[in-house]
C-alpha cells in the first residue's frame, strides 16, 4: 500500500459544492438509466409525434397535446423516477451513507430536489423543441405564463412529497410497481394527457382535485384555481412525507 | 500522532469522542437497545461485538443521527449526533452496499471527496485499497469484497476523526481482510477513533485495543482482549456473555 497520512483533517465543503455535487451525480444516474430514460424522454417524445399526425383522429388537437406532454414529463420525472430511485436508494444504504456526510438529511433533500429540477429542465428543453419542430405554436400571455411556471413549482413539490411518501414507507419492489402504476393512471385518468372536460362528467369534479389534473389544466388553460389545489397537494404531501419518511429500509 | 500504546491501568485515555450513557432504543415491541453505555476514543480501535440482532447496527445509527434513542444521552464531540458539527468529522462504512447500484468506484469517491474540505486524494486511496483495477466498473457488478474496499475508502476520504465500520470484513477472503487490518490499524495509529461491529472473534482479538460484548441491547462485558481472555479464549466468553442470535437489529 501507498503512504498516505489519515491522521484527521475533518472539514465540510461550502454548502453551495456539496449540495451540487450530490445534485449533478444523481441527475447524471437517472439520465444514464434506461427505464428512467424511457419515462423522461421515449414516452413524452412518443406520445408527442403520435399525437401531431394521429391526435385529431382521437379527439386530441396539437396545442392541447403539447402542453399536456410537459405535465406528463413533469409528472414522470417528480414523482415516477423519484420514487423508484429514493425507494432503491433506501434498500441499498445510499440514504444512510450519506446522511452520515457533510450532507447531512437536509443536504440531501436539496441535493435531490436540484438534481430532479435539473433532469426536468433538460426533459422540458427536449420536449419544448420538440413539440415547436412539430409545429406547435404556444400562446406567449406573461399572465397564464406566470400561472404555468407556478403550477409547475407547486406540481413538483406535489409529486415529490407523493413519491417520497410511497418511497419512504414501502418496499422498493412495491414502490416500483405502485410507482409505475400510479404514472400509468395519471396518464390516462387523472387529467395529465386527457383535459378533464373529455371524461365523463359525474367523474370531473374528482379528477380536477388532482394534481394531475390541476397541473394538466394549469398548462393547456392557464386556469388560475388550479393553483389552489396544487399549492394544498404541495403543502400536505410534503408535510406527510416528512412524518413517515423513513431513511432506512 | 498518537499510537495505541496506553492502557486504561496506566495512562490517562484521552477524552472520548463519542459518549453514550444509557441508550434505550426501541421499535415497537422490540427493544433494540437496554441501556447502552460506550466510550469510543482517538488512536483506539473499539470493537462492538455481539451476536446478529444484538443493537450493533442500531447503536452506529443512533451515533449517525438516523436513529433517535427513546432515552439516555448520547454525544460526539461534546454535540448532539447528526449536527452540522459532527458530520463531518465522521466516516461511516455501511454493513452492507451504501452506493448506487450504477455508480462506478472512480465517481463515487470522486463525488464524495466534493463533500470535505481536505479530502484524501481519491487516486492515492483508490491505489491504497487496490480499487484502481475496477475503478470504472459499476457498484452492481464488483464482488462483495470489492464493494466492502469501496465502502472503506468513501469512509475513510473525508479525514474523519471518528470511523464506524459495521461488520468491515465480512465476506472477504483472507488476504483482503488482512489488508482491511492493516488499514484499520495504520488509520488507528494516525489518532483516528474507530468503532467497528462484527462478529469474528479473531477480528476482534487482533484488532481491537478495548472490546465491548453487546447483547440484546447492552453492553454485558468490557474491557482489553487480554483482561477478557485472562480465564479463557475470547469465543468461550462471548458464548457466556451473550445469548443465542435473533433476527438483525
Amino acid at each position: 500500500m501507498t503512504a498516505l497520512d489519515f491522521t484527521p483533517a475533518a472539514g465540510a465543503a461550502p454548502r453551495s459544492r456539496q449540495v451540487w455535487a450530490h445534485a449533478t451525480t444523481e441527475a447524471s444516474l437517472i439520465l444514464r438509466n434506461g427505464e428512467q430514460a424511457l419515462l423522461a424522454l421515449v414516452i413524452p417524445i412518443g406520445i408527442l409525434v403520435a399525437g401531431r399526425f394521429l391526435g385529431s383522429r382521437f379527439g386530441l388537437d396539437f396545442p392541447t397535446l403539447a402542453p399536456s406532454v410537459l405535465a406528463l414529463a413533469i409528472w414522470s420525472s417528480c414523482f415516477t423516477s423519484l420514487a423508484i430511485s429514493t425507494g432503491f436508494e433506501r434498500r441499498y444504504n445510499v440514504l444512510e451513507r450519506l446522511a452520515a456526510t457533510p450532507l447531512g438529511k437536509s443536504g440531501i433533500l436539496l441535493g435531490k430536489a436540484t438534481a430532479i429540477a435539473l433532469v426536468t429542465g433538460v426533459q422540458l428543453v427536449v420536449l419544448l423543441g420538440v413539440a415547436l419542430v412539430l409545429g406547435w405554436r404556444p400562446g406567449l400571455d406573461p399572465v397564464a405564463l406566470v400561472i404555468a411556471v407556478v403550477a409547475c413549482l407547486l406540481a413538483a413539490g406535489a409529486f415529490a412529497g407523493l413519491a417520497l411518501c410511497l418511497a419512504g414507507t414501502a418496499r422498493p419492489e412495491i414502490t416500483l410497481a405502485v410507482a409505475n402504476l400510479v404514472y400509468l393512471i395519471g396518464l390516462v385518468g387523472g387529467g395529465i394527457l386527457l383535459p378533464v372536460a373529455s371524461h365523463p362528467a359525474w367523474a370531473r369534479p374528482i379528477i380536477s382535485l388532482l394534481p394531475t389534473a390541476a397541473l394538466g389544466e394549469a398548462l393547456r388553460n392557464g386556469t388560475a384555481m388550479t393553483l389552489v389545489v396544487l399549492a394544498v397537494w404541495c403543502a400536505g404531501t410534503l408535510v406527510v412525507a416528512r412524518k413517515v419518511f423513513r431513511w432506512t429500509s | 500522532m498518537l499510537h495505541h500504546g496506553w492502557r486504561y491501568s496506566g495512562d490517562v485515555p484521552p477524552p472520548s469522542v463519542v459518549s453514550a450513557r444509557d441508550l434505550r432504543v426501541a421499535f415497537g415491541s422490540r427493544t433494540a437497545l437496554d441501556g447502552m453505555s460506550l466510550e469510543v476514543h482517538p488512536g483506539r480501535v473499539t470493537s462492538l461485538l455481539g451476536p446478529n440482532g444484538a443493537g450493533k447496527t442500531t447503536f452506529i445509527r443512533c451515533c449517525t443521527g438516523l436513529v433517535e434513542p427513546d432515552a439516555g444521552t448520547l454525544a460526539l464531540f461534546g454535540h448532539a449526533p447528526g449536527s452540522a458539527q459532527v458530520l463531518p468529522r465522521v466516516g461511516l462504512m455501511p454493513q452492507q452496499t451504501g452506493a448506487w447500484s450504477q455508480i462506478a468506484p472512480r465517481q463515487l469517491l470522486t463525488y464524495l471527496s466534493k463533500l470535505y474540505a481536505d479530502p484524501l486524494p481519491t487516486d492515492s486511496l483508490m491505489t491504497a485499497l487496490g480499487i484502481h483495477a475496477f475503478a470504472s466498473t459499476p457498484y452492481r457488478r464488483l464482488s462483495g469484497g470489492q464493494q466492502q474496499l469501496v465502502n472503506l475508502a468513501g469512509a475513510l476520504i473525508g479525514r474523519p476523526d471518528v470511523v464506524f465500520l459495521d461488520e468491515p470484513t465480512a465476506g472477504l477472503d483472507v488476504r483482503m481482510k488482512r489488508s482491511v487490518w492493516d488499514l484499520v490499524g495504520r488509520v488507528r495509529d494516525a489518532g483516528v477513533a474507530v468503532l467497528l461491529t462484527t462478529h469474528d472473534m479473531h477480528e476482534a482479538e487482533n484488532l481491537a485495543d478495548d472490546v465491548h460484548i453487546i447483547d440484546r441491547g447492552r453492553i454485558t462485558l468490557q474491557g482489553t482482549v487480554k483482561e477478557l481472555t485472562r480465564n479463557g479464549d475470547l469465543e468461550s466468553v462471548f458464548l457466556a456473555h451473550t445469548s443465542p442470535a435473533e433476527a438483525d437489529a
